[in-house]
């Protein structure tokens, strides 16, 4: 079982006027950009149950927006985003559905550039979030550890190379998370990790044969 | 040290002879990988953001987005200056700091969540207010609030501490619970007493729904503050008595994960019945959307 931290319940310090309506929306707008990591140019938020029916009072519309443009928690501008001049050159809009598959608090982000990428969170409470998919693939990661992200070829011993390569790090794996679309087809990994990798052990797994993507998202600062 | 229960809690401080926050700071600074006194000073400066907070509160009479809630603090400080409290100046205190950090919160300030933003105003009024009046130094507040955290921390392990997976009860409800035994620590209670004030605070608001009115954290949530500041009072004086909740303290977290699971979604942030659903508040929701 995973345990809760001490300071996530007497923090964040934030914008109000709701941690997991506000703070985790930001949060997770945080989060999301930088797993996409690329020039944003249309991004569509798709707001469920909880978040679709009290998300424009709480400010979460704001803070989605907020967070993928960068601003942390406690940001006095997260208020007035939608007029305020860093919001003016992406194009973003929202839609509201009720689904009881998915969390109370549930969230999709797609975004449009050079790449499309649908990514999607749920905000779990007292602030904090969890990733859980990303386009088909299903991921799980909070954002309090830097997470490893890759999308290959399903082949025999992917993992024992990227594992090896975060060994020879002395950094120690805390989770490991695998899918795949289907035998010998897209497969995905989420690796969790204690601790950093250098851009030297980055730059090795990317040199791995049959990866589509790497990514490396850092963990969120608050 | 894994420390998943209360029970577990009171044996890791009796076997090291150990107050719950030197427990507590020494699993979450060795889990999180900073010395104690880093995380110390992560505390310290959380208990400052408490304080601008209220600070900030206290002066403003803006209003909400929604135009429902602020105003009510300045009320409230005015009715004092002409007549004081029943109570004294701690009852002052604790309820004016209450509301201003929860008014702050709805006009989008900057406070800080504790456990959640919509109870923000529920630890730092007690904390601040009896600091203020017992002249509680800041190691002495500081010693209080991780008491508050590791609380809030056990709690969470088995519930999620969100109105919309569990109700009010575990958000302001948990707030009290902290708040009560912050309180006791401050005070220098036994363990025993501490773990009783918070059972005894959250025995009493199990069951309270999360129907707010438009889905905002307005109404009832910004009231319900100063109201659940004076409960964590009244249970750390019950608690510093020696009485004792009869039923132990993890049994009752147990029966708050449990009456969350029972709790009708339509209680839980959904805004699909209570408080939300009266005549006024569907009035009030139909005035907020059309503008």
């Amino acid at each position: 079982m995973r345990q809760s931290s001490l300071l996530d319940i007497i923090s964040p310090i934030m914008v109000g006027p709701s941690s997991s309506h506000t703070a985790g929306a930001v949060r997770l707008g945080l989060l999301a950009k930088n797993v996409y990591d690329e020039p944003i140019e249309k991004i569509t938020f798709k707001l469920y149950n909880s978040y679709a029916q009290t998300g424009k009072g709480h400010g979460t519309d704001k803070g989605l927006l907020a967070g993928v443009l960068g601003l942390a928690v406690d940001d006095v501008r997260i208020k007035d985003i939608f007029n305020s001049d860093i919001a003016k050159n992406i194009d973003y809009h929202f839609e509201y559905y009720n689904d009881f598959n998915r969390h109370p608090n549930a969230v999709d982000f797609i975004f449009e550039g050079k790449n499309k990428m649908r990514i999607s969170g749920d905000s779990i409470g007292a602030g904090e979030i969890a990733i859980r998919k990303i386009n088909d693939f299903s991921v799980k990661f909070t954002g309090k550890y830097n997470t490893l992200l890759l999308v290959y070829k399903d082949i025999k011993g992917m993992i024992s190379k990227v594992s090896t390569i975060i060994q020879a790090e002395d950094v120690n794996i805390a989770s490991l998370h695998c899918d795949r679309s289907g035998k010998g087809e897209t497969a995905s990994m989420c690796i969790c990790i204690d601790g950093d990798l250098n851009k030297n052990a980055i730059q090795k797994i990317e040199e791995i044969n049959h990866l589509d993507m790497v990514r490396y998202v850092r963990k969120l600062e608050n | 040290m894994k420390i998943n229960t209360f029970d577990e809690l009171k044996a890791a401080c009796k076997a090291e002879n150990k107050k719950i926050y030197e427990i507590a700071q020494e699993n979450e600074a060795q889990k999180s990988d900073i010395s104690v006194e880093d995380l110390r000073a992560i505390v310290k400066n959380n208990i400052t953001a408490m304080k601008d907070a209220i600070k900030t509160g206290l002066h403003s009479s803006e209003k909400s987005y929604s135009g429902m809630s602020g105003g009510d603090c300045i009320k409230l400080q005015d009715k004092f200056a002409n007549k004081s409290s029943l109570l004294g100046v701690i009852f002052e205190k604790i309820t004016t700091y209450a509301l201003a950090t929860s008014e702050e919160n709805a006009r989008m300030g900057k406070i800080v969540a504790c456990p959640t933003a919509g109870s923000c105003g529920i630890v730092p009024s007690v904390l601040v207010a009896v600091s203020e009046e017992i002249n509680a130094n800041e190691e002495e507040q500081i010693n209080a609030l991780i008491t508050a955290g590791e609380i809030g921390r056990i709690i969470s392990n088995k519930v999620q501490l969100a109105g919309a997976v569990a109700g009010c009860q575990a958000e302001c409800g948990v707030a009290s619970a902290m708040a009560a035994g912050a309180l006791a620590q401050l005070r220098g209670e036994s363990i025993d007493n501490i773990l009783s004030a918070v059972a005894l605070a959250m025995k009493n608001l199990l069951g309270l729904t999360c129907d707010p009115v438009c889905g905002l954290v307005e109404v009832p949530c910004i009231k319900r503050n100063p109201f659940l500041g004076i409960h964590a009072v009244t249970a750390y004086e019950l608690a510093s008595a020696g009485i004792k909740s009869l039923i132990p303290l993890d049994e009752v977290i147990d029966t708050l994960e449990q009456t969350g699971q029972l709790m009708s979604p339509s209680l839980k942030e959904s805004s699909q019945a209570g408080l939300a659903k009266t005549k006024t508040g569907l009035e009030l929701e139909k005035a907020f959307y059309a503008r």
